[in-house]
Order: structure tokens, then sequence, then C-alpha cells
């Protein structure tokens, strides 16, 4: 029988995990939005994220609200831990924000290219932000005998953590640019493709490399999969996942082809789930290390929030995949457009 | 300056500025479902005119709101992490229930709300704003459940662990959402965002009306603007009246600095205005006496216990407290006579002619903007120097791995940020209302150019 600090971990990486599949595309959008050259193109790719972003940014809060109320610890270790780069991280999904509804509000070519370049400089600087914060907690970090972070902002810009960002947003550059493909047709569409290719190499090369980093340094990542041999399937099932991408690009399966980065997406995060389980944060001194069970709620409330989750659950994926219907298909700009 | 003052200033312009924008979500929510289900029952093309016009409105106000709140989460667990340790099993759940019921039902429908006028029919579209108003008082609850716990703490219990630190941990769920504050707070709360959504259309409507612009327009937004003026800043005093007694049984001190009430023991005056000299602990200023007595326990002798009662470490700064809390009733009451005489002025329209009125009622938007924040501010540092009201002092719940240099960076950097935010907020503001109600916004057949 499953315990609830289990389940907990369960339901906050579902929330985290689909923040990376839904807010990825539209970060990686952002990624890549300076890549294109017209206005139009532009005003394409705001749209195609226009009605969805706000919605995908809201598994980041919730999934921040259900670390603070499951894994207190953790909460206040690592956001008060990681200060400069979490209040970076906010500078940056504000500028995020901001850009995409003020853009579209005036004409000036000097106006939008200012929200053009926060929107993607803000992009990028989110995704790297986040990579290097998930990093962190995988390579781990210094902490005190009293439970809190004692290193430095520097501690947290060491070379697997900065992997981890650079794949990251290579990762989410790949898959928004497959969300492109999805959303636009004729030449912006060609254009957008031709993004694809570049971004699944690089994202390829920062996947191998990472991938060889953990086994080689890591290697506590692997001790379940030893333990379990059935979630060897997992690594494999991301591996065909990202090998899929460009089979399904180059066949012009463009939905398999986002149904498998997406996949991609979550099976990595849940990899790195496999791997750090029990351990929600690795301590340099091991025994240190912030877990599911010294770093959890009461079992009350824990059964409460498991209440709420269940209620909310079902109506949240009703609202979250009804939007997406509705919204499905091309963009087609209009009168109440960005 | 130290860690604890720069973190408490911090917060008190995060929290401050983002508090302009829900406010306005949940008044034009209201609003939005009075204008388009007038538009349905009615079919006048105006009330299409004036929903489409103001959910361009509430779209600006609604992504500074949601920038801003993230910012809100963040910073408990980056400058209070303390405090979120102590309080992360009761209050973490309330910030989590927000999301799952409230963030995700208003985000979602929103973007049928802005972008779904051809996805959808006019009845879903309805639906939408309906949900999109819901998930802004849905979210409303949650928050004011979490801060009313921090006020009047119900449905814990403290634990400490083996390493010596304790925490409040839930024992009963209900009793801590019904704690004893959190009704009447969220309804006083509630009302007031009303406010904030009614006098922002009634001062955009009055401006076109002394402009002679949109005058259709206008007339019929200002019926429906006052209508909710009227209700909300009446609620707000009935409501303000729970509270402040709620507040007077529940928070002493607090209500002691509120009022102004110095004495340990005794009858109390009511202070129409005055200004506590806070080092000889007396108030100058306009007093009723027995007043205060009579409308907390119906008896003008019956005393109530004043700052002189508590011992000085538990009591907040008083004159801020005091004055906080003075300028929003008289806000207030500004606002309900106001309220009152537009809608007195309404038959024949003679309030669309009273130019002076219409001044007034442009400058009104300022109004409950300022008696909110005033509204909070009495009851964050009238809390003081709690964080948690008698459990947890507000110098005990800072993170401990932060520095000063640290959070005055922070600090530096979202002043700089929010006052960009907030002039480029009033520039496009002043854009959209200059650019007006679009022909576009009517349906087809009552355009005025094809």
């Amino acid at each position: 029988m499953i315990d609830l600090p289990t389940l907990w971990f369960l339901f906050v990486g579902a929330l985290l995990g689909g923040y990376a599949v839904l807010d990825g595309f539209d970060l990686g959008v952002g990624v890549l939005h300076l890549f294109s050259k017209t206005d139009e193109q532009r005003r394409i790719f705001l749209n195609a994220i226009g009605p969805v972003w706000d919605g995908n940014e809201v598994w980041l809060v919730t999934g921040g609200g259900a670390l603070f109320a499951a894994f207190p610890d953790v909460y206040a270790t690592v956001f008060s831990g990681f200060y400069i780069p979490m209040i970076l991280l906010l500078v940056g999904l504000i500028f995020r924000a901001v850009a995409i509804e003020f853009r579209s509000k005036q004409p000036g070519a000097g106006w939008r290219r200012a929200w053009d370049r926060s929107f993607s400089v803000a992009s990028v600087a989110s995704s790297l932000l986040m990579g290097i914060a998930l990093g962190n907690v995988i390579w781990g970090i210094p902490i005190g005998p009293d439970g809190e972070f004692s290193g430095s902002t520097l501690t947290l810009l060491n070379p697997y953590a900065l992997l981890t960002g650079a794949t990251t947003v290579a990762l989410f550059a790949m898959h928004g640019a497959i969300y492109l493909v999805l959303k636009t047709e004729g030449d912006v569409q060609r254009m957008v493709k031709g993004w694809v290719n570049h971004a699944i190499i690089v994202f390829v090369i920062g996947y191998t490399t990472t991938t060889m980093a953990t086994l080689i340094y890591r290697p506590e990542m692997t001790a379940l999969i030893r333990a379990h041999p059935l979630l060897f399937a997992l690594p494999v099932a991301t591996m065909l996942a990202v090998a899929n991408v460009p089979r399904s690009m180059h066949h012009g399966r463009h939905g398999r082809a986002f149904i498998s980065s997406s996949a991609a997406v979550l099976g990595l995060f849940a990899l790195v789930g496999v791997g750090m389980f029990p351990t929600l944060v690795c301590a340099a001194d091991q025994a240190r290390s912030l877990t599911i069970y010294n770093a959890s709620s009461s079992p009350a409330t824990l059964m409460i929030m498991l209440i709420i989750a269940l209620v909310g659950i079902p109506l949240v994926l009703g609202y979250t995949i009804s939007i997406y219907w509705i919204f499905r298909g091309k963009v087609k700009l209009d009168s109440m457009s960005y | 300056m130290d860690v604890e003052l720069l973190s408490r200033l911090q917060f008190a312009l995060t929290i401050g500025f983002h508090y302009i924008y829900p406010p306005l979500s949940i008044g034009l929510g209201v609003l939005l479902v009075a204008m388009e289900g007038t538009y349905l029952v009615t079919k006048a093309p105006v009330y299409q005119q004036m929903t489409r016009f103001f959910v361009r409105v509430f779209g600006l106000t609604f992504a500074i709101g949601v920038a801003t709140g993230i910012v809100m989460e963040f910073e408990f667990g980056t400058n209070w992490a303390t405090y979120s340790r102590f309080v992360g099993d009761v209050f973490g759940s309330a910030l989590a229930a927000e999301g799952i019921f409230a963030f995700f039902l208003e985000s979602g429908f929103l973007a049928l709300l802005l972008f779904g006028w051809d996805k959808v029919g006019p009845r879903l579209h309805f639906l939408s704003t309906i949900l999109v108003c819901l998930g802004a008082h849905f979210s409303a609850i949650w928050i004011i459940v979490a801060n009313s716990w921090m006020q009047t703490p119900a449905g814990y219990h403290l634990v400490t662990d083996a390493a010596g630190r304790t925490r409040a941990e839930i024992t009963d769920f209900w009793a801590l959402v019904f704690n004893p504050s959190s009704v009447d707070r969220l309804l006083h709360t509630v009302v007031a965002a009303w406010s904030a959504g009614a006098f922002f259309v009634l001062s955009i409507a009055a401006y076109y009306l002394l402009k002679r612009r949109h005058e259709v327009f206008a007339q019929a937004t200002m019926r429906i603007g006052l209508a909710l003026a009227v209700v909300a800043a009446l609620a707000s005093l009935v409501t303000g009246d729970l509270s402040a007694k709620g507040v007077a049984k529940q928070q002493p001190e607090k209500f002691a600095a509120m009022e102004g009430v110095m004495e340990a023991s005794g009858p109390a005056a009511v202070h129409v205005l005055g200004w506590v000299d806070e080092a000889n602990r007396r108030v100058v200023g306009l007093e009723i006496p027995g007043l205060l007595s009579w409308m907390v326990t119906g008896d003008a002798a019956a005393p109530i216990p004043g700052v002189k009662a508590f011992p000085a470490k538990d009591l907040p700064p008083l004159n801020l407290t005091f004055q906080g809390f003075h300028l929003m009733v008289a806000i207030g009451v500004g606002l309900i006579a106001l309220a009152v005489i537009g809608v007195a002025l309404l038959p024949g329209g003679r309030l669309f002619r009273t130019t002076w009125l219409l001044r007034v009622f442009i400058v009104s938007v300022l109004g409950p903007q300022l008696a909110n924040q005033l509204g909070w501010m009495t009851a964050e540092v009238g809390r003081q120097p709690w964080i948690v009201y008698k459990l947890m002092r507000t110098a005990d719940g800072l993170s401990r791995v932060v520095t000063a240099p640290e959070v005055l960076f922070s600090l530096v950097l979202f002043t700089a940020i929010y006052l960009l935010l907030f002039v480029l907020f009033l520039y496009l503001l002043d854009q959209k209302i200059a650019h007006g109600p679009l022909d576009d916004d009517l349906p087809a057949d009552a355009r005025h150019r094809a």
C-alpha cells in the first residue's frame, strides 16, 4: 500500500511535470520568438499561446502551493536558499506575462521591439533558472544541521546545474517549435519546421551529456531502477519518445511529434523523480537530505489535501482539455487578437 | 537597514501593488456578468459593446494581477521561510486549494472570455464570464481564509519535533476554514472589491459624459455601475461593522489601536478624527464619548480595554493603525454618499448633466482603491508584532539564510519594475479609454458603418 508522503510526491511531481509539458511549450515559443522576422509572424506566435499560457502557468502556481502545503521544509529551504535565482525567476515570469499583454497595445515598432525582447529574454531566463534549480536539487546542495541552505548563490552555478539549465532551454525550444508547427501554416510553418530540426540537435546533445554526467557523478540516481528492473522501461520509453520526434516530423505527423515531445518532457521529469525518490532535495551531507518523510506535513493535512486534490483534479483536467479543444487548429488573427 | 525591515517593506510593496488588481477583477467580473446577461436578455446592442469594451480592460488588469500574484506565493518561501515551516501544514493547504479551485477555473475560462467570441456561442461565452467571475471570488475565499487564520488561528495544534522545532498542524479543517474572523473579513473584502469595480466603470463613464462622447454607452454604464456601487458601498458599512466587532472581541490590542482607546478600562469614545500621541498614550482630536462602547456592546458605559491594558511589546504601531482605519472609514462614508446622490439624480437623467458630480465620479475610482489599501494596512499593521496572532512574532518568521543586501537588491528591483508596470498600466488604460468603445463591439446589424 502506497503511503501519503509517496502519494504527495507523485502529486507534486504530476503538477510540476504538467507545468513542464504545458508552460514548457509556451516558454519555448518565447525562446524562439526573436528568430522570427516580421510583426505578423510574431503576432501569430503570441496568439498561438495567447489563450493558454496563463492557464499553463497556473500549474506552477498550484505546484508551488502543493509543495508548500505537502513539504513545507523543502519549500522553505529551497526558496530561501535560492533567493537571488528565485527573485530573477519572478522577474522573468512578470516580464513574460506583461510582454504578451502589452505588446499588441501599441503599433509603434520601437514599442513592439522592446516587448519582443522582453518576452524572449524573460522566457530564456525563466527556463534556464528552472533548469538550474532542478539541477541543483539533483546534484545536491550544502544543507546545515538546522536544515537551512548553507551555500551561496555562486554554489548554485555549478557545471551540472548549468548543463541541466541549458538542456531545459533546448528542450523547451524544441517543444515550443513543434507546438508552433501545429498552430501555423504556409511559409511560417515551413520556417518553424526548420527550427525544429536545429532544436532537436541541440536538445539531444544536452540530453546525452546530462545523462552521462548523471550516470558518472550521481550513480545513486539509478538505485531505484536497479532495485526494480521494470522501471528500466522508463528511460527506454523516454529515449524512444525523443527519437520519435524527428521521425514523426519527417513523416509530416505533427500531432504525433508534439505528443512525443510532451512524452519526452514528462519522461525526463519522471526519470528525475524515480532517481531522487524518496529524496526531494539532495544534501551534500546525505544524512541532511530533505526527504518525503522528514520534510512533509502531518498525515492529517496530507489526507485533507488528498480529498481536495481528488475533487479538484478532474475539474482541472476537464477545463484544460475543453479549452485546448475549443482553441484547436491554426491561428487566425482577428480584432480581439494580440 | 535590517533584514526584517527590508522584508516587511518588500512584502508591503509587493502586496500593495498586487492588490490594486484583484479587486478590479472581482468587481469587474460581477459587472461583466451583469452587462453580458443584460445583453442576452434585452438584446440592446449597447450592452454587447459595453461587455466587449470592459472585457478588454479586464484582460489588462488581469494580466498584471497574475504577473504580480505569483510573486506573493513565492515570497512566503523566499523571505519568510521560518514562517512557512511553521504554518505550511495549515496555510499551505489553503493556498493549494486556491490554485486548484480558483486559478484553474479563472485562467481557463478567461481564455474564452477574451478570445472566445467567435469560437463559442453566446450562452457558452456568458457561462465563461460567470465562471471567471466565480473563480475570482473563489480565490478571494481561500486567500482570506489563510490570512484570517493568521489573525485568529483555529483548528490547529502545536507540535514540537525531535529536533525541538515547533509548527502548527491541522486538527480540524472546517474550524480552520471557518475560523472566527474568516466569514466577516471575506464579506467585507468582497464587497469592497465590488466597490473597486463599480467606481472604476463609473469613473470612465463619467469622463465620457463630461466630454460628451459615447453618451448612450456612458449612460447605460453609469446605471449598471451605480446599481453595484450603491449595494457595495452600503454593504461595506454593514460588513465593516461586523468585522470591527469581531476585532474588538478577537484582537483587542488591534481594536484599541484602530479606535485610539487608550485607558486600560472604562467607557470608550469614537474619534471622528484625531492624532495619536504614542509616547504619552493619548489621542488629540474630536471624540464622541461613550459611542464606541455603545456600538460594540449596546451599553454606552461598558468598559473597552485600551492600549494601556496590554504590554507594550504586544502592541502594534498605534498611529498608523489608527489613521489607516479612520481614513478607510471616512472614504467609505464618502463613497456611500456619492453612490446615493448618484442614484437620487438618475431619474430624468439629471445626473448626466450635473457637471460637478461627474467630475467627482471621475476621481471616485481612487476611493475604493485607497480604502482597500488602508483597510489591509489596518488589518496587517494592526496585527503586529505578530505574524500569526499570539503564536509567532513577525521577526521570528524571517528566512534565516537571506541577508540584508540580498533583500535590498530584490526590493530595489521590485520597486523599479512595479513603477514601470504602473506607469505602463496607466498609459495603456488611458489609451483604451481614449480609444473608447468600438463600433466593432456592437452586434453586426447595429454598427454605424458596414
